[in-house]
Protein backbone atom coordinates (compact mmCIF):
# COMPACT_ATOMS: atom_id res chain seq x y z
CA UNK A 1 0.00 0.00 0.00
CA UNK A 2 3.07 2.39 1.12
CA UNK A 3 4.75 1.45 -2.22
CA UNK A 4 2.23 3.20 -4.67
CA UNK A 5 4.00 5.66 -6.56
CA UNK A 6 7.02 5.00 -5.44
CA UNK A 7 9.28 4.00 -8.68
CA UNK A 8 8.14 7.57 -9.92
CA UNK A 9 8.74 9.43 -6.91
CA UNK A 10 12.38 7.56 -6.70
CA UNK A 11 12.62 9.05 -10.74
CA UNK A 12 11.44 12.68 -10.20
CA UNK A 13 13.65 13.08 -7.22
CA UNK A 14 16.96 11.38 -8.86
CA UNK A 15 16.02 14.05 -11.69
CA UNK A 16 15.43 17.10 -9.12
CA UNK A 17 18.78 16.20 -7.73
CA UNK A 18 20.83 16.19 -11.12
CA UNK A 19 19.17 19.22 -11.71
CA UNK A 20 19.51 21.06 -8.75
CA UNK A 21 23.01 19.58 -8.67
CA UNK A 22 23.93 21.25 -12.09
CA UNK A 23 22.12 24.73 -10.87
CA UNK A 24 24.60 24.70 -8.18
CA UNK A 25 27.79 24.38 -9.62
CA UNK A 26 27.28 25.49 -13.33
CA UNK A 27 24.33 28.29 -13.40
CA UNK A 28 24.45 30.27 -9.71
CA UNK A 29 27.24 32.57 -9.66
CA UNK A 30 29.31 33.07 -7.28
CA UNK A 31 28.62 34.93 -4.09
CA UNK A 32 30.74 38.07 -3.59
CA UNK A 33 31.48 37.80 -0.34
CA UNK A 34 31.59 33.91 0.44
CA UNK A 35 33.30 32.88 -2.58
CA UNK A 36 33.11 29.05 -3.91
CA UNK A 37 32.09 28.09 -0.36
CA UNK A 38 28.75 29.39 0.00
CA UNK A 39 27.88 26.65 -2.51
CA UNK A 40 27.53 24.53 0.88
CA UNK A 41 24.54 27.25 1.59
CA UNK A 42 22.22 25.21 -1.03
CA UNK A 43 22.75 21.81 0.57
CA UNK A 44 22.98 22.96 3.89
CA UNK A 45 19.47 25.31 4.23
CA UNK A 46 17.03 23.28 2.40
CA UNK A 47 18.33 20.21 4.90
CA UNK A 48 17.69 22.78 7.40
CA UNK A 49 14.43 23.92 6.45
CA UNK A 50 13.05 19.96 5.08
CA UNK A 51 14.37 18.40 8.49
CA UNK A 52 12.26 20.93 10.96
CA UNK A 53 9.39 21.17 8.62
CA UNK A 54 9.64 17.36 8.97
CA UNK A 55 9.49 17.59 12.53
CA UNK A 56 6.71 19.55 12.48
CA UNK A 57 4.65 16.96 9.69
CA UNK A 58 5.39 14.45 12.44
CA UNK A 59 3.62 16.45 15.07
CA UNK A 60 0.42 16.57 12.85
CA UNK A 61 0.39 13.57 12.33
CA UNK A 62 0.86 12.72 16.06
CA UNK A 63 -2.33 14.56 15.91
CA UNK A 64 -4.11 12.42 13.61
CA UNK A 65 -2.64 9.86 15.45
CA UNK A 66 -4.41 11.04 18.85
CA UNK A 67 -7.77 12.20 17.31
CA UNK A 68 -8.16 8.72 15.15
CA UNK A 69 -6.61 6.14 16.85
CA UNK A 70 -5.43 4.54 13.82
CA UNK A 71 -2.01 3.35 14.47
CA UNK A 72 -1.24 4.12 10.72
CA UNK A 73 -1.06 8.01 11.73
CA UNK A 74 1.70 6.71 14.42
CA UNK A 75 3.93 4.79 11.62
CA UNK A 76 3.65 8.43 9.36
CA UNK A 77 4.78 10.51 12.69
CA UNK A 78 7.47 7.95 13.59
CA UNK A 79 8.96 7.58 10.21
CA UNK A 80 8.77 11.50 9.34
CA UNK A 81 10.75 12.15 12.61
CA UNK A 82 12.83 9.30 11.85
CA UNK A 83 14.00 10.95 8.50
CA UNK A 84 14.30 14.35 9.78
CA UNK A 85 16.67 13.13 12.46
CA UNK A 86 19.20 11.45 9.66
CA UNK A 87 18.46 14.84 7.91
CA UNK A 88 19.54 16.84 11.04
CA UNK A 89 22.63 14.83 10.99
CA UNK A 90 23.46 16.09 8.04
CA UNK A 91 22.48 19.83 8.70
CA UNK A 92 24.77 19.63 11.64
CA UNK A 93 27.55 18.30 9.68
CA UNK A 94 27.32 20.43 6.53
CA UNK A 95 26.99 23.26 8.94
CA UNK A 96 30.47 22.53 10.89
CA UNK A 97 31.82 22.52 7.71
CA UNK A 98 30.75 26.08 6.63
CA UNK A 99 31.38 27.38 9.61
CA UNK A 100 34.71 25.72 9.64
CA UNK A 101 35.39 26.97 6.44
CA UNK A 102 33.84 30.70 6.73
CA UNK A 103 34.94 31.68 10.02
CA UNK A 104 37.54 29.64 11.11
CA UNK A 105 36.01 27.32 13.40
CA UNK A 106 33.67 24.21 13.42
CA UNK A 107 31.11 25.26 16.24
CA UNK A 108 30.59 28.46 17.71
CA UNK A 109 28.42 28.54 20.92
CA UNK A 110 27.38 32.36 21.22
CA UNK A 111 25.10 31.65 17.63
CA UNK A 112 21.50 31.09 18.29
CA UNK A 113 20.49 29.82 15.16
CA UNK A 114 23.26 26.45 15.48
CA UNK A 115 22.68 26.68 18.74
CA UNK A 116 18.85 26.53 18.87
CA UNK A 117 18.93 23.60 15.44
CA UNK A 118 21.14 21.61 17.99
CA UNK A 119 18.57 21.69 20.62
CA UNK A 120 16.36 20.64 18.50
CA UNK A 121 18.27 17.46 17.44
CA UNK A 122 19.65 16.59 20.77
CA UNK A 123 15.48 16.83 21.78
CA UNK A 124 14.89 14.56 19.20
CA UNK A 125 17.61 12.03 19.60
CA UNK A 126 15.15 11.28 22.71
CA UNK A 127 12.23 10.22 20.84
CA UNK A 128 13.61 6.94 20.33
CA UNK A 129 14.83 5.82 23.51
CA UNK A 130 11.68 7.18 25.20
CA UNK A 131 9.60 5.31 22.60
CA UNK A 132 11.00 2.52 22.78
CA UNK A 133 10.89 2.51 26.79
CA UNK A 134 7.26 1.37 27.20
CA UNK A 135 6.78 -2.20 25.85
CA UNK A 136 2.56 -1.33 25.05
CA UNK A 137 2.46 -0.70 21.62
CA UNK A 138 -0.65 1.23 22.30
CA UNK A 139 0.71 2.89 25.06
CA UNK A 140 3.91 3.48 23.50
CA UNK A 141 2.30 5.19 20.16
CA UNK A 142 -0.05 7.68 22.72
CA UNK A 143 3.06 8.43 24.44
CA UNK A 144 5.12 9.33 21.42
CA UNK A 145 2.29 11.10 19.56
CA UNK A 146 2.31 13.64 21.96
CA UNK A 147 5.85 13.91 22.20
CA UNK A 148 5.85 14.18 18.52
CA UNK A 149 3.40 17.44 19.11
CA UNK A 150 4.83 19.40 22.32
CA UNK A 151 8.40 19.15 20.63
CA UNK A 152 7.04 20.10 17.22
CA UNK A 153 5.04 22.87 18.67
CA UNK A 154 8.37 24.13 20.33
CA UNK A 155 10.13 24.02 16.58
CA UNK A 156 8.10 26.75 15.15
CA UNK A 157 8.61 28.85 18.54
CA UNK A 158 11.88 28.08 18.48
CA UNK A 159 12.29 29.49 14.90
CA UNK A 160 10.67 32.73 16.01
CA UNK A 161 12.90 32.90 18.86
CA UNK A 162 15.71 32.83 16.91
CA UNK A 163 14.68 35.40 14.65
CA UNK A 164 14.08 38.24 17.18
CA UNK A 165 17.34 37.40 18.76
CA UNK A 166 18.95 38.98 15.44
CA UNK A 167 22.18 37.74 15.43
CA UNK A 168 24.48 39.38 13.10
CA UNK A 169 26.61 36.35 12.40
CA UNK A 170 24.41 33.67 11.03
CA UNK A 171 23.86 35.34 7.16
CA UNK A 172 19.57 36.21 7.05
CA UNK A 173 19.43 35.55 2.89
CA UNK A 174 15.66 36.10 3.22
CA UNK A 175 16.07 39.32 4.29
CA UNK A 176 13.68 41.90 2.88
CA UNK A 177 16.36 44.58 3.69
CA UNK A 178 19.73 45.00 2.83
CA UNK A 179 19.33 43.23 0.17
CA UNK A 180 18.45 39.23 -0.14
CA UNK A 181 19.25 36.48 -2.37
CA UNK A 182 19.82 37.15 -6.21
CA UNK A 183 17.63 36.21 -8.73
CA UNK A 184 19.73 33.17 -10.22
CA UNK A 185 20.39 32.08 -6.59
CA UNK A 186 16.79 32.29 -5.69
CA UNK A 187 15.96 29.77 -7.98
CA UNK A 188 18.85 27.56 -7.71
CA UNK A 189 18.10 27.60 -3.89
CA UNK A 190 14.45 26.64 -4.45
CA UNK A 191 15.11 23.99 -6.85
CA UNK A 192 17.87 22.41 -4.36
CA UNK A 193 14.68 22.93 -1.78
CA UNK A 194 12.37 20.90 -3.80
CA UNK A 195 14.93 18.02 -4.31
CA UNK A 196 15.85 17.77 -1.17
CA UNK A 197 11.81 17.84 -0.43
CA UNK A 198 11.39 15.50 -2.81
CA UNK A 199 14.38 13.08 -1.18
CA UNK A 200 12.30 13.69 2.30
CA UNK A 201 9.30 12.22 0.80
CA UNK A 202 10.57 9.49 -1.50
CA UNK A 203 12.61 7.93 1.62
CA UNK A 204 9.46 8.37 4.35
CA UNK A 205 7.54 6.56 1.63
CA UNK A 206 10.47 3.86 1.42
CA UNK A 207 10.61 3.68 5.07
CA UNK A 208 6.93 3.44 5.25
CA UNK A 209 7.02 0.48 2.86
CA UNK A 210 9.83 -1.30 4.44
CA UNK A 211 8.32 -1.21 7.58
CA UNK A 212 4.74 -2.17 6.32
CA UNK A 213 6.14 -5.54 4.20
CA UNK A 214 8.15 -5.80 7.87
CA UNK A 215 4.82 -5.82 9.47
CA UNK A 216 2.89 -8.14 6.99
CA UNK A 217 5.65 -10.39 7.07
CA UNK A 218 4.98 -10.93 11.29
CA UNK A 219 1.65 -11.40 10.43
CA UNK A 220 2.16 -14.14 8.25
CA UNK A 221 4.52 -15.94 10.41
CA UNK A 222 2.40 -15.26 13.27
CA UNK A 223 -0.66 -16.92 11.35
CA UNK A 224 1.50 -19.76 9.97
CA UNK A 225 2.47 -20.53 13.54
CA UNK A 226 -0.63 -20.72 15.20
CA UNK A 227 -2.57 -24.42 15.07
CA UNK A 228 -4.73 -23.74 11.89
CA UNK A 229 -8.35 -25.23 12.09
CA UNK A 230 -8.70 -28.46 10.25
CA UNK A 231 -5.14 -28.50 9.44
CA UNK A 232 -5.78 -26.50 6.33
CA UNK A 233 -2.97 -23.58 6.03
CA UNK A 234 -5.01 -19.74 6.52
CA UNK A 235 -2.61 -17.63 4.78
CA UNK A 236 -1.19 -20.03 1.73
CA UNK A 237 -3.77 -18.33 0.02
CA UNK A 238 -2.64 -14.83 0.58
CA UNK A 239 1.09 -16.16 0.08
CA UNK A 240 0.35 -17.43 -3.48
CA UNK B 1 31.89 37.76 15.58
CA UNK B 2 31.91 40.40 13.41
CA UNK B 3 35.58 41.18 13.42
CA UNK B 4 36.19 37.00 12.46
CA UNK B 5 33.84 37.27 9.42
CA UNK B 6 35.81 40.44 8.14
CA UNK B 7 39.23 39.00 8.91
CA UNK B 8 37.85 35.98 7.06
CA UNK B 9 37.61 36.95 3.05
CA UNK B 10 36.23 34.59 0.37
CA UNK B 11 38.43 31.65 0.29
CA UNK B 12 40.46 30.89 -3.22
CA UNK B 13 38.79 28.27 -5.37
CA UNK B 14 41.31 25.14 -4.28
CA UNK B 15 41.05 25.59 -0.19
CA UNK B 16 37.31 26.33 -0.53
CA UNK B 17 36.78 23.68 -3.22
CA UNK B 18 37.77 20.78 -0.38
CA UNK B 19 35.10 22.14 2.23
CA UNK B 20 32.33 22.42 -0.65
CA UNK B 21 33.19 18.84 -1.64
CA UNK B 22 33.40 17.69 2.02
CA UNK B 23 29.83 18.92 2.49
CA UNK B 24 28.32 16.74 -0.44
CA UNK B 25 30.18 13.73 0.12
CA UNK B 26 28.81 13.95 3.80
CA UNK B 27 25.71 14.03 2.47
CA UNK B 28 26.14 11.59 -0.01
CA UNK B 29 27.73 9.42 2.38
CA UNK B 30 24.84 9.26 4.59
CA UNK B 31 22.31 8.65 1.95
CA UNK B 32 24.26 5.78 0.88
CA UNK B 33 24.55 4.49 4.27
CA UNK B 34 20.65 4.23 4.58
CA UNK B 35 19.90 3.05 1.62
CA UNK B 36 22.47 0.08 2.23
CA UNK B 37 20.48 -0.33 6.08
CA UNK B 38 17.34 -0.40 4.21
CA UNK B 39 18.67 -2.94 1.72
CA UNK B 40 19.50 -5.42 4.56
CA UNK B 41 16.29 -4.54 6.00
CA UNK B 42 14.75 -5.81 2.67
CA UNK B 43 17.26 -8.87 1.79
CA UNK B 44 16.25 -9.73 5.29
CA UNK B 45 12.49 -10.10 4.55
CA UNK B 46 13.33 -11.18 1.29
CA UNK B 47 14.59 -14.84 3.19
CA UNK B 48 12.27 -14.48 6.01
CA UNK B 49 9.63 -14.53 2.88
CA UNK B 50 11.14 -17.04 1.30
CA UNK B 51 11.67 -19.38 4.50
CA UNK B 52 7.80 -18.60 5.27
CA UNK B 53 6.88 -19.64 1.66
CA UNK B 54 8.76 -22.74 1.64
CA UNK B 55 6.74 -23.41 5.36
CA UNK B 56 3.40 -22.86 3.87
CA UNK B 57 4.32 -25.10 0.70
CA UNK B 58 5.36 -27.92 3.01
CA UNK B 59 2.34 -27.69 5.27
CA UNK B 60 -0.22 -27.22 2.18
CA UNK B 61 2.17 -30.81 1.13
CA UNK B 62 1.19 -32.35 4.19
CA UNK B 63 -2.33 -31.50 4.49
CA UNK B 64 -3.03 -32.74 1.18
CA UNK B 65 -1.57 -35.85 2.16
CA UNK B 66 -3.05 -36.25 5.31
CA UNK B 67 -7.00 -37.36 5.37
CA UNK B 68 -9.55 -35.13 5.47
CA UNK B 69 -11.12 -34.17 9.03
CA UNK B 70 -14.62 -35.30 7.15
CA UNK B 71 -13.11 -38.54 6.21
CA UNK B 72 -11.98 -39.19 10.13
CA UNK B 73 -15.12 -38.03 11.51
CA UNK B 74 -16.69 -40.40 9.02
CA UNK B 75 -14.60 -43.35 10.06
CA UNK B 76 -15.33 -42.62 13.88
Amino acid sequence: MYGKGLRPLSIATVAALVVSLSLVFFYAPLDGDQGFIQKIFYLHVPLAIVALVGIVIGGVFAIAHLRSGDSRWDAYSYVSIHMSVIFGVAVLITGSIWAKASWGHWWVWDEPTLVSFLIVFLMYATYYPFRYAIEDRDQQARYASVFAIVAGAFVPLNFMAVRMAQSLVHPRVFATTNGGLPGSMMLTFLASLLAIGLLWVTLVKFELTAKSASGQLKRLRRALDAPAPGGASRVAPEVS
Amino acid sequence: MLSLLAATPALPLDEAGKYVAGAYVVFLALIVVYVAIMAAKLQRIERELRELATFAEARAGADRAAPAPEEVGADV
